[in-house]
């Protein structure tokens, strides 16, 4: 793959107080690849994304898009950058007073001219791609289940075929087959729309299954970027301790290597 | 195929020829989510025109293609016998095919969801259910009712496990905190009706007999009254967004699973607090009511305070503040019951939440003003 960089975070300070989360921290992703993000609770994966996303303002350091600095784009430019994203949240974040399918068209109401009935379509047929069934559209979110409600969240961030898919841990919290499930349905969508994804996940089975490359965030900045095999045997003791603990050689063994 | 940073699309474009039976749809430009809207109306009347069997699509001139532009493409051979056969198909496109084949075999078609009914008939259903829907609240108030009287007896019979902070905290909210809002209401209601009273009974040389117009009205019926509706705007809205909000955030389901008797724990000290509270209320009032009256027959009529206040001791009887006081516990503990109530009945999402606090002070408001009618025409046949 080569070296087409597309987000790329450049000395990221990030402090809540006198608690500092993140010092001087480096990453870049790359066009077209599923990056996994791991890292221990408290180690600010969910800051990481919601500093890139926009929604915490950096204490230091920049956000790079295609080698723009976000922080000086205009209200335009930025809007166009928001429909060139699309964000699954960790607890889903649908509209609760809104049906699953207004849900999914929320966004193309926003960004996109288009007819109404053709809006419809659209947006069940990315419910259909998130594998809800056809009675999920006109329910409410709160009359579905965890699993359900995570898949109608994945709708409503591919709603505008996003370039760049930002997930929070998608799999938590989802039966092992339907994790899979959802995996798969990433990994396809990825290879097929050339989509970059960038996932926090502590799913071992993801991190081995989908994600090109890991990102490990350990002692206030990115630890390690490499493709999971080069982490198995890195130095670091929290990495080690992640993917040679009981469950990393576990979904090691699983993946029958 | 996806390229680079912010990237205007090219519109999609649509050319069709036709080649022996066969119908070739040849695309052009990026089929993108942005761009498809204006090929949806020529689709759509090829899809009904042509037999899909006939189609071919040509890809051969295709640009960019995201889900919702192969979504649009194949909607034309989806119907057909076997929509990823070769046939249906020309020219190379890296990803196209194999998008197309995604979308479709994941797509499903919601269900539409059920149009409100218009016309005479939607608007009988639509009363109808009303009605229903009326009848089922009343019910639910009745039987939450005596879950909370149930409640009350068997606290009562095991005092130890009645909740005294949660009472006293709620006393201050319900009593203390509301005093100066209803005694400030009561005051100009007094005025108002003292003026009233000067201005009629002025007219006709009886101007004294305000002080019992006065008297009678504020004991009677419009102390109570203005505590209840206050309680009912204040407190019982109060009431139902904490007990909602705890709904919503399970924290309800947790009291449950940890043993606690929600009923206990949050219905029953708000409950109390309220029919203790009401009358104190109400007997202020009552006071602020009759000071009210007092000024404006003072200034307006030159009757002084010290004429009115004898007036009001010699010529009122104690049975119309007794009526008034009666009330009050009353209207206190409908108002409680059905702000908890509607608290209880919130569900997981915001707009609940909303229509049950709404439908909170509208209930607790008209059930006061049904129950003020149903005290007088008692009170009449009691003949107090």
């Amino acid at each position: 793959m080569s070296e087409d960089i597309v987000i790329s975070v450049r000395g990221l300070r990030s402090a809540f107080g006198p608690h500092v989360v993140h010092e001087n921290l480096d990453l870049d992703v790359r066009r077209g690849e599923i990056l996994g993000i791991v890292g221990g609770s408290g180690t600010g994966k969910t800051v990481l994304l919601n500093s890139i996303l926009g929604l915490k303002k950096p204490d230091g350091g920049e956000i790079l898009l295609d080698g723009q600095r976000l922080s000086e784009l205009s209200s335009s430019e930025r809007r166009k950058v928001d429909s060139r994203w699309g964000v699954l949240f960790q607890n889903g974040a649908l509209f609760t007073s809104l049906s699953v399918m207004e849900n999914v068209m929320a966004p193309l109401r926003e960004h996109v001219d288009m007819s109404v009935p053709l809006m419809e379509e659209i947006a069940s047929m990315k419910i259909g791609l998130s594998g809800l069934d056809a009675s999920a559209g006109s329910r409410f979110p709160s009359e579905l289940s965890g699993g359900m409600r995570k898949r109608a969240a994945l709708a409503r961030a591919l709603a505008l075929d996003p370039d760049i898919l930002f997930l929070d841990e998608p799999t938590a919290g989802l039966d092992p087959i339907g994790a899979a499930a959802f995996d798969s349905l990433i990994l396809e969508l990825s290879r097929a729309l050339g989509l970059t994804v960038v996932m926090i996940t502590h799913d071992l089975d993801s991190l081995y299954e989908i994600c090109d490359r890991v990102a490990v965030l350990a002692d206030k900045k990115v630890e390690a970027v490499a493709p999971i095999r080069e982490l198995l045997n890195h130095p670091h003791p929290w990495i080690h301790e992640y993917f040679q603990g009981p469950r990393g050689r576990a979904a090691l063994a699983g993946k029958g290597s | 195929m996806r390229g680079h940073s912010i990237q205007t699309a090219e519109p999609a474009g649509l050319v069709v020829r036709e080649e022996g039976r066969k119908t070739v749809l040849e695309a052009h430009g990026d089929w993108v989510v942005e761009t498809i809207n204006r090929q949806d109306a020529p689709l759509r009347r090829i899809e009904a025109s042509v037999d899909p069997e006939d189609l071919v699509l040509d890809l051969s001139h295709l640009g960019r293609i995201d889900t919702s532009g192969a979504y649009i493409l194949s909607r034309s051979v989806r119907r057909c016998h076997d929509p990823d056969a070769d046939f249906h198909y020309l020219g190379d496109h890296p990803v196209a095919r194999r998008l197309m084949h995604e979308v479709r075999a994941r797509s499903t078609i919601c269900e539409a969801p059920r149009e409100p009914a218009y016309g005479f008939m939607g608007a009988m259903a639509r009363i109808g259910a009303g009605l229903e829907a009326a009848y089922q609240e009343t019910v639910s108030t009745f039987a939450f009712f005596g879950r909370t009287v149930t409640t009350g007896l068997s606290t009562a019979a095991q005092p130890w496990r009645f909740r005294l902070t949660p009472t006293v905290w709620a006393m201050e909210e319900v009593g203390v905190n509301a005093l100066p809002i209803v005694a400030v209401l009561a005051f100009f209601i007094g005025a108002v009706v003292a003026y009233m009273g000067a201005n009629l009974l002025g007219q006709l040389g009886f101007s004294v007999f305000t002080v019992e117009l006065v008297g009678i009205a504020v004991l009677r019926e419009f102390g109570v009254l203005i505590t209840a509706i206050m309680l009912a705007g204040r407190s019982d809205s109060a009431f139902t967004a904490s007990i909602g909000a705890m709904k919503m955030q399970q924290e309800v389901d947790a009291m449950r699973v940890l043993g606690l008797d929600p009923y206990e724990a949050l219905v029953l000290p708000r409950v109390v607090a309220c029919v203790l509270m009401a009358p104190l209320l109400t007997f202020g009032a009552m006071i602020a009511g009759i000071f009210g009256g007092m000024l404006v027959a003072w200034s307006a009529q030159d009757i002084s305070p010290a004429l009115f206040i004898t007036r009001l001791h010699s010529e009122l009887p104690w049975s119309h503040f007794w009526v008034g006081m009666s009330k009050a516990p009353v209207f206190g503990l409908v108002v409680a019951i059905i702000g908890c109530r509607q608290g209880m009945e919130v569900k997981g999402d915001v707009n609940s939440l909303g229509r049950r606090v709404t439908a909170s002070v509208v209930q607790s408001i008209f059930a006061v003003i049904v129950l003020e009618a149903l005290f007088a025409m008692m009170y009449l046949e009691l003949g107090i």
